[in-house]
Order: C-alpha cells, then sequence, then structure tokens
C-alpha cells in the first residue's frame, strides 16, 4: 500500500489531506513508517528496517504496524 | 493609480456575519486601484460602521421591505455625496431590489455586477430541488410548508433528522415532529413562510465561493472545508481544499446558469463522496477573505469586471490555506453610536 500521492507529510508528523481538508498528528515513530511508506517500502521491509533501529519484539511490532496502516487507510492516506 | 469609490453591505461582522468587512478587506489588500469605502448599513450597531480603518463613511439605507423607491431615494443622495463609482450588495434579502435598480443605477454611473433575475431565481431555496432535478445534480428532498395545518398533513411522511430553515436564513434539525412543530413558529417569526423542510444529509460540510462572468465562466472556483462550526451553523475555522469534483460542480452552476458576480454553494459531501447541494447563495460568503488569502482576490475582480476591465481566469490557488475567526471588543463613544443612529451617517 501507498501513501496518496496528493497527502502532504512533514517531517514532525503532520498530515494535511488537500482533498479532504482532514489533517492528523502522528507520534515520532509513525513519522518514520509514514516516510518509509512513502518511499515506496513494502511492509516486510518497513518491519525489517524498523526492528533494526529499534529493540521491539518483531511479531508485536508487525501487529501494531497492519493496525496502523487499517487506521491510515480507514482515513483515507493510503490508497 | 486609479480610486474607486466602492458602496458595500452587510458590514454586520458579528457571529452570523455578514459578508462586507471581508469583502472590504480582499479590496483594500488589492494594489490595482485605491478604493474610498461607503459602507451601506441597516443597524446602527453593524461594527463594519465602526471601523474606520476599513470603511471610510457610514450610511444608513432603508430595509428591504421599504422597497426600491425608497433605497433609491437614498442611494441618490449618497451618490450626490460620495459619487460612487459601485455597489457591491452582499445580502440575501436586498439583492433582489438592487438587481431591480441595476439599470437605473448604470445611468446615474454606478456600477454593480450582479446576476440577473432570472439567474438569481433559479437557485432559489424554493426552486433548487427542480434546478437539481433539471441539471442532474444531487439536492437532498424538500418540502416547502406554509402553515401549521399543512406541516400537520406531512407528519406521517417525515423521516428525522430533518433540517427545518428559513427562507432567507436559519437552519435548525430536528429530531421529532414536536422539534420540527417548534423550529417552524421560531423560524416563521423571523423569516416568514413558507419554511423549508429539507432530508438531512450526513456528511462533510464543504463551501465554495465562485465568481462568474455573467457569459458562463468561472474567474475562481474555492472550495473549504469547514473546520470549525458554530451553534449556528458556520463556519468559524476552515481550510482550502482540492476536489476537482467539488471544482467542476460549481463551474457547472457558472456554466449554466451564466451566472454574474459571487456565489457561494453549500455543500454535504457525504461518506460515499456524494455532493449534495444544500443552499446557493447569490453572494460572497462571509469567509471570502480566504480566497485572496489563498491568491484568488474575488472581490478585486468582481470590481474589475463590473467597471467594464477584461478579467482572466484564476488558476492555481494555495490549498491548505487557512481561516480562524475570532470575536473582537472595538471600542468607540457613544458620540459615534449617536451620529449613525441619529443622522443615519458616520
Amino acid at each position: 500500500m501507498n501513501v496518496k500521492k496528493n497527502i502532504a507529510t512533514s517531517e514532525e508528523g503532520f498530515l494535511f489531506n488537500p482533498a479532504t481538508g482532514d489533517s492528523f498528528s502522528t507520534n515520532a515513530v509513525g513519522s518514520e513508517i509514514i516516510l518509509l511508506l512513502k518511499k515506496g517500502r513494502t511492509t516486510r521491509e518497513i518491519v525489517d528496517e524498523m526492528c533494526s533501529r529499534y529493540d521491539v519484539d518483531r511479531v508485536l511490532f508487525e501487529r501494531d504496524l497492519e493496525e496502523f496502516m487499517t487506521i491510515l487507510k480507514e482515513f483515507g492516506i493510503l490508497e | 493609480m486609479k480610486r474607486l469609490v466602492i458602496g458595500v453591505t452587510a458590514l454586520n461582522a458579528i457571529d452570523s456575519p455578514g459578508p462586507g468587512v471581508a469583502v472590504i478587506r480582499a479590496l483594500r489588500d488589492c494594489h490595482s486601484f485605491m478604493v474610498r469605502i461607503i459602507g451601506l448599513s441597516y443597524e446602527a450597531l453593524e461594527p463594519g460602521v465602526f471601523m474606520h480603518d476599513l470603511v471610510d463613511k457610514t450610511y444608513q439605507i432603508p430595509y428591504p421591505s421599504a422597497g426600491t423607491d425608497a433605497l433609491l431615494t437614498r442611494l441618490t443622495y449618497i451618490h450626490e455625496a460620495e459619487k460612487l463609482d459601485l455597489i457591491i450588495p452582499n445580502f440575501d434579502a436586498e439583492l433582489f431590489n438592487f438587481i431591480k435598480l441595476r439599470d437605473k443605477l448604470l445611468q446615474m454611473g454606478i456600477h454593480t455586477f450582479l446576476p440577473d433575475i432570472n439567474q438569481f431565481e433559479a437557485r432559489d431555496k424554493m426552486k433548487l430541488a427542480a434546478f437539481g432535478k433539471k441539471h442532474g445534480l444531487c439536492i437532498p428532498k424538500e418540502n416547502y410548508v406554509h402553515d401549521l395545518r399543512e406541516l400537520k398533513q406531512l407528519e406521517d411522511e417525515l423521516d428525522y433528522p430533518i433540517v427545518v430553515k428559513g427562507k432567507f436564513y436559519d437552519a435548525i434539525i430536528a429530531h421529532s415532529f414536536d422539534e420540527v412543530q417548534k423550529a417552524f413558529q421560531k423560524i416563521q417569526a423571523k423569516w416568514g413562510v413558507p419554511i423549508i423542510l429539507q432530508e438531512f444529509i450526513k456528511g462533510t460540510e464543504i463551501n465554495i465561493a465562485a465568481l462568474g462572468d455573467g457569459e458562463g465562466h468561472a474567474i475562481s472556483i474555492i472550495p473549504m472545508r469547514k473546520l470549525f462550526i458554530t451553534d449556528k451553523g458556520k463556519a468559524w475555522a476552515g481550510v482550502t481544499i482540492e476536489d476537482e469534483q467539488l471544482t467542476e460542480l460549481a463551474g457547472k452552476f457558472v456554466r449554466i446558469t451564466k451566472w454574474r458576480g459571487g456565489c457561494e454553494l453549500e455543500v454535504m459531501l457525504t461518506n460515499d463522496g456524494k455532493p449534495y447541494i444544500m443552499e446557493i447563495n447569490p453572494r460572497f460568503p462571509a469567509w471570502i477573505y480566504l480566497t485572496a488569502a489563498a491568491g484568488h482576490n474575488q472581490p478585486a475582480a468582481l470590481v474589475k469586471m463590473a467597471m467594464g476591465e477584461p478579467v482572466e481566469p484564476f488558476l492555481d490557488y494555495e490549498v491548505g490555506k487557512m481561516f480562524i475567526r475570532y470575536a473582537w471588543d472595538l471600542i468607540t463613544d457613544i458620540k459615534e453610536f449617536q451620529k449613525i443612529s441619529g443622522n443615519g451617517e458616520l
């Protein structure tokens, strides 16, 4: 899944959907994930990258990522 | 630089504001001409009357119910003193009179840039459903009610919630027949009949400010998503957005009506993406300054067209430009209030 092309993102994790006017804030980790999604990384690549950056249980992270992606899709951030 | 004397109405910058102050602010931002602003007020306590950095002089004018003769007499007096080049009326309720006087005003040397009566009436609240049906636009189902007996006859047909609306202003969401009756009486007392019972549409509130050249071309279209809505349903904050479907919708309205002047489409965008037109206002909205801030100064473009200058359609605008309205206690002297309420001028 990719971040929609028109979604404006900032390094601080602020997202703005210019088609709807919706805006969202994520924490630092969310911001990193969105940046990786924008670079076209797959879910597996994101899991690999984040698990190498942080001391996190892989299964737990995969579950959290799935939940986060579902929220992003619900809010129209992902296509 | 050219100096224009421009009369502007709707100086009621209150919690349900008229567009006048925002229009003036946009005009003063334009560097193509200088302006002397003549405020035209109905009430002595319209805040814009006392905003001397925006409004150079204000004259009270008769209420729309006084008719065109009374308005023309007053405007003739004001014109003798001020040599008006242009008037921009901004209230729904006064537009009919100004449209009727359009030719007489032009003979006096006062320009306007208004729709004609047919264009004006095509988007009237009472005719909106038929207008939508004719042109394939999504409009909520509506009933028009003239008295309580008629309302009672509809009791079994109504689905709740339902929106009870006045012919000019006001809208109340009712959740039962009892609430419908109360809303009916409240709005009837203020704006008369008919009262509109409109299907409640759930979705995101979007308003679109558009400016038509009278030939079917849209000079500017700016959609705005309401971010904060007051208990009167007014946007207290909003952001410009970019949505081709909404731009096309406003462009279609301007094209089929050959709209001349400013207008506002109030749209409810449902979750499945259907844009329902809730209302079309025949004048600039109170948030019109946002269009200037986003790069399309619609009031300034209207002035140029009214004065016969060719105006090319605007292209890009800034998406994500926000406005946040605020309340401000303007301090003045009782002598000022005395002048406008006693002499009708300030």
